[in-house]
């Protein structure tokens, strides 16, 4: 059953990110970047490639420590949680990898019921086996199920993959870059299949982007990244009528 | 030469800090029993064939080799006992170490390492489960009990191929082969000699485990890693080795 987005403007933000700045070295990747997402928004950080957007939404999650600022998310300080409580807040984000990261040596049944088992208590296997086969479902692939990653296409992979992360029921999701490497077609399909779960699971998404069609099919908002900072957020449309050479070439 | 040391010893540290962690992780639940049990199935019971085989053949082979000088010193009827002391104490131990370094210590490093470099790792992570647990603690775990079962079965299988050795030029009963074999052994042959497998199982574990873990570079740095494993695994049995002889030496056990 459908619903739509919740998304109210001027609500309290899930993710609030404040001046957030990380170096590799002396390559500066983020430098004072804000950024805020509100529930049931989906907002799509654009920028070239190499531009720190993997960066952003590795540090949002955890998997990279900043250099300096803040990231709270869903009321938890991120930067400061230990790893117990970071844990907790992790089960309510949904992270989808550009590589899939699906687990190779297990099957899809096992890959969803990996992070199922671990977070929902005392489930039965008849519960588990019935939440596996809906967001298999969702995601349009319920004969997989007994199959292995390495059978499946890459748009099938980004298919399973997206029902990993939604079996936990994230209130939050962050995709890296989910169209690429995929061919045009499958790509729409994606793009398409990220509306329609935005919308059923009511969540709220960062979307790391620089396809387009992609940008302009799911955005509520865009974010553009350049020099490691926010350099102007707006609506697609917004956007694509700006007079800024730096926002213009990601038109062109 | 001042920053290859500095390499070393800095990589010497991470080792023993990853090393810490284990022992910090592995008291703490939640246990993770049937990925535990899994890593047991995979890293014992697989590597029994080629345990098995190259013990074997180890011991048949150390009987032929040590046949004609025994014969000529006319100890040829110590042949079971020097044998038996051999693969006991030392020999069944290095080389089944050695063995399931090569086998254990490279799968463990490239299957963790392709599994870094796939960010099957972070994906791990980012949903709430804690991968050195899973992945590290269950596998330490298990190359650290099955090691020094499959030396026992090594060792058995050793004495078979021994037995089968000293019956190509001569005839011996089985029961006058075992009771000659086990008239020289003590407790102070066979205790050490198990002891010691329990560190050679837990170093192939955790140096495989680090190396993989840690790995970077894409496909090269996993085969690097691999690689690695299996080299610092090998120099890690004897130097361990070494050690505890030394240690047993001292407390008049030896």
């Amino acid at each position: 059953m459908e619903t739509s987005a919740t998304y109210i403007p001027g609500e309290s933000p899930v993710i609030s990110i404040n001046g957030l700045s990380k170096a590799f070295g002396t390559h500066v990747v983020l430098d004072d970047f804000s950024l805020q997402l509100e529930r049931g928004q989906t907002k799509v950080v654009l920028g070239r490639s190499g531009s720190g957007k993997s960066v952003l939404i590795k540090c949002i999650i955890g998997l990279l420590p900043p250099d300096a600022g803040e990231i709270i998310v869903l009321g938890n300080d991120i930067i400061h949680l230990g790893h117990d409580e970071l844990d907790e807040v992790r089960v309510k984000i949904g992270f989808l990898f550009q590589s899939n990261a699906l687990y190779d040596s297990m099957t899809i049944r096992e890959n969803l019921e990996f992070p199922m088992r671990r977070h929902t208590v005392g489930i039965s296997d008849k519960e588990a086996e019935s939440r596996i086969i809906e967001v298999l479902t969702d995601v349009g692939l319920e004969h997989t199920i007994d199959m292995m990653p390495s059978e499946l296409s890459g748009g099938m992979q980004k298919r399973i993959a997206l029902a990993r992360t939604l079996i936990l029921r994230p209130e939050i999701i962050l995709y890296d870059e989910p169209t690429t490497g995929l061919d045009p077609v499958t790509g729409r399909e994606i793009t398409s299949l990220i509306k329609s779960i935005q919308r059923q699971y009511n969540t709220s998404a960062i979307i790391i982007s620089h396809d387009m069609k992609c940008v302009k099919a799911a955005a509520d908002s865009v974010a553009i990244l350049i020099n490691g900072k926010c350099y102007t957020e707006n609506t697609y449309q917004a956007l694509k009528q700006s007079d800024d050479p730096q926002v213009k070439q990601f038109f062109e | 030469m001042a920053s290859s040391s500095k390499t070393f010893f800095s990589e010497a540290g991470a080792m023993t800090r990853f090393a810490g962690v284990f022992f910090q992780q592995a008291f703490k639940p939640r246990y993770e029993f049937r990925a535990f049990i899994k890593q047991c199935y995979i890293i014992g019971y697989q590597s029994l064939p080629l345990v098995g085989i190259t013990g074997f053949i180890m011991g048949l082979v150390l009987t032929m080799q040590l046949r004609p000088s025994m014969v000529d010193y006319g100890v040829e009827a110590q042949i079971p006992a020097v044998i038996g002391l051999a693969i006991i104490r030392e020999i069944g131990p290095v080389i089944t170490g050695l063995i399931f370094a090569g086998k254990i210590g490279s799968s463990i490093g490239a299957e963790l390492g392709s599994m870094r470099v796939t960010e099957q790792i972070d994906a791990m992570e980012v949903s709430g489960t804690n991968p050195y647990k899973y992945l590290i603690v269950t596998r330490v775990a298990a190359t650290t009990l099955m090691l020094p079962v499959l030396v026992i079965l090594s060792d058995a299988i050793s004495l078979y191929g021994a037995y089968l050795g000293v019956n190509i030029r001569a005839v011996t009963s089985p029961s006058l082969f075992i009771t000659q074999v086990f008239d020289v052994l003590d407790y102070s042959d066979v205790l050490p000699a198990i002891f010691k497998t329990f560190f050679f199982g837990f170093a192939v574990g955790m140096i495989g485990s680090f190396k993989g873990y840690n790995s970077k570079k894409g496909t090269e740095g996993v085969g690097r890693s691999a690689n690695s494993a299996v080299v610092l695994a090998s120099l890690a049995i004897f130097v361990i080795d070494l050690i505890v002889v030394q240690i047993t030496e001292i407390m008049g056990i030896n």
